[in-house]
């Protein structure tokens, strides 16, 4: 756990995506849409996506928070564009085991920058509100996601 | 002679202080612990947790049962706790103190039973801006049980209750005034010997939720003349789990019951329940014993130590982080009341509070940041969130230099 430090979690790339996040806008004909929001530390996130014959098309986000969350929804939309539906919901499944510790982060490309995060697992959730959004948005479930509580909370809730 | 030891006992010595306080000595993430979280809860003193031990090793046993020795112990160690805290908080009598879990239970017991069977619909609570969550959810519980009104008096930009609105706002139709002694989110002290005078002179009731002033103000409820005090223990250096109520002795009489169980009861038949006395009526099932008996150890402590001295050890640490912190670019204060005791609440441009949080507790340095259970507060403000660094009477400037150090690390991290 020691050997895990601060510049592990705030990479550069991670840093820059946070202060000046990629598709940060509103996508005005999207096909799907849902919202996130972290009531605890106020992390809110829309994420809206134009999906075609199973393909994301296009995707972006809108909100605020935290470098993690922002960064996260920011490389998010940037892997997303152009793959299917089922390769976002495998690319979502390895990259909730690189920040846990699980992977290794092979084959998530950019996304692996965040593997300082399972040094951090109170910040876990911070980077999965985008992903879970982006699922509850292509699946069309009613209401707001969370991540407060549940596998990505960190143990606390 | 006695002049020197005069002298020497009006010091405040730190170094002694911290050594009583086990926690403060470890390191995390391999640095020495800078705890600054104490608005959220406060590190315990070695007679608290001596208190604590002793009681589960050779005390432990129930409370008003049973006729042998350890019974009789653990029930003297008990009402002993309650003694002290009367002392501590200058109240009248033994009667006026009620063990709860703490300031929440306490709101919500007088919410439940003094201000439900008053408040009728139209009827209003008047509580500040500034606010903790648990002392505006019971009342807009109340007001949707009721129909009555929950009223609230405005802060202005400092985090310092505007007074002559908030005197605007008490009226024919206010049952209850509930406010904060100290703001957790900003520290701002409130002006409660005016709020109570405003409030009697209109006949109205005034709750003051104590939980943070407990640990750094001289709480005399007779002086302040209030009708309910709140606070917890953890956070005046005593275990969680325990708290006090205090209510006036006239008005505790006319409450019902809190809830129902043993020792609450002197007589119980199918047809008829005779509650017992104060202050029992209010303390249902067996009680959080060996909490109690941790508090009254660590009021015991804050009196040893020297409430007054320990005071001005945070002021002059205050004064101090305020200026430094002060000094920092793109830093902005959320809360500066002329008023205030040791909270430290920021905002730093361009950098989320949970980001300087993270890389502050790699520094080993706790914070808070967050909303602080004070939403409204962060909304007046218009930020989502603050850091804050928190004070009690063991910190250092060290800590401080730590603190403002930690701050250039983050700006450096994320380029600001």
């Amino acid at each position: 756990m020691n050997d895990i430090e601060i510049s592990d979690l705030y990479q550069e790339m991670i840093v820059d995506h946070s202060r000046r996040p990629r598709n940060f806008r509103r996508i005005e004909h999207a096909t799907h849409q849902a919202d996130g929001f972290n009531p605890l530390c106020g992390d809110k996130v829309k994420v809206y996506v134009h999906l075609e014959n199973d393909v994301l098309r296009d995707v972006s986000f809108e909100g605020e928070g935290c470098a993690i969350s922002k960064a996260s929804a920011s490389l998010m939309t940037e892997t997303l564009k152009g793959k299917s539906k089922s390769e976002a919901e495998q690319l979502f499944s390895r990259f909730r085991n690189l920040a846990t510790g699980s992977g290794d982060g092979s084959d998530l490309g950019k996304l692996a920058v965040f593997s300082g995060l399972k040094g951090f697992p109170t910040r876990v959730k911070c980077a999965t509100l985008v992903w879970h959004t982006l699922r509850a948005a292509l699946e069309q479930t009613p209401g707001t996601v969370s991540t407060e509580s549940g596998a990505d909370s960190g143990g606390f809730v | 002679m006695s002049a020197l030891r005069v002298v020497k006992s009006a010091e405040f010595d730190l170094l002694e202080v911290r050594r009583d306080f086990p926690a403060l000595h470890q390191k995390v993430h391999g640095k020495p612990l800078i705890y600054l979280d104490n608005a959220a809860t406060t590190q315990k003193p070695k007679p608290v947790i001596d208190a604590v031990d002793r009681f589960y090793r050779f005390d432990s046993s129930n409370v008003h049962r049973a006729v042998h020795v350890l019974s009789d112990r653990a029930t003297k160690a008990y009402e002993g706790a309650r003694t002290t805290v009367k002392q501590y908080i200058n109240a009248r009598s033994e009667r006026e103190i009620i063990f709860v879990r703490g300031t929440t239970e306490a709101i919500n017991l007088v919410m439940n039973s003094f201000a439900r069977p008053r408040v009728k619909a139209g009827d209003e609570i008047l509580i500040s801006a500034l606010e903790h969550h648990s002392n505006i959810v019971p009342w807009q519980l109340l007001a949707e049980q009721t129909g009555a009104r929950l009223v609230v008096a405005p802060i202005d930009d400092r985090g310092e209750l505007m007074l002559e609105e908030f005197e605007r706002r008490l009226g024919p139709r206010t049952a209850l005034v509930a406010v904060a002694h100290i703001s957790n989110a900003l520290g701002t002290i409130m002006p409660v010997h005016e709020i109570v005078q405003m409030a009697h002179a209109r006949g109205v009731p005034v709750l003051i939720d104590g939980a943070q002033a407990i640990a750094h103000l001289h709480v005399d409820v007779r002086e302040l003349d209030c009708d309910f005090y709140a606070f917890s223990g953890h956070k005046v250096f005593g275990p969680t789990g325990i708290g006090v109520l205090y209510g006036r002795e006239s008005l505790l009489e006319q409450m019902p019951p809190y809830q129902g169980g043993g020792d609450m009861i002197r007589s119980v038949t199918f047809e008829k329940t005779i509650y017992n006395e104060l202050p029992y009526k209010f303390e249902a099932g067996t009680p959080h014993i060996a909490g109690a008996i941790g508090l009254g150890a660590a009021l015991d402590y804050v009196s040893r130590v020297g409430l007054v001295r320990a005071a001005a050890h945070e002021r002059e640490l205050l004064d101090y982080g305020t200026a430094l912190l002060g000094a920092v670019p793109g830093l902005r204060f959320i809360g500066t009341a002329r008023e205030k005791v040791g909270v430290l609440s920021f905002v730093l441009d361009g950098v989320h509070p949970h980001d300087v949080g993270t890389v502050l507790d790699r520094d080993g340095i706790a914070v808070r940041t967050g909303h602080h259970c004070a939403q409204p507060v962060m909304d007046r403000f218009g930020v989502p969130a603050t850091t804050r660094a928190s004070l009690a009477l063991y910190n250092s400037k060290a800590e401080l230099d730590a603190l403002a150090h930690g701050i250039r690390r983050v700006q450096k991290l994320f380029a600001v």
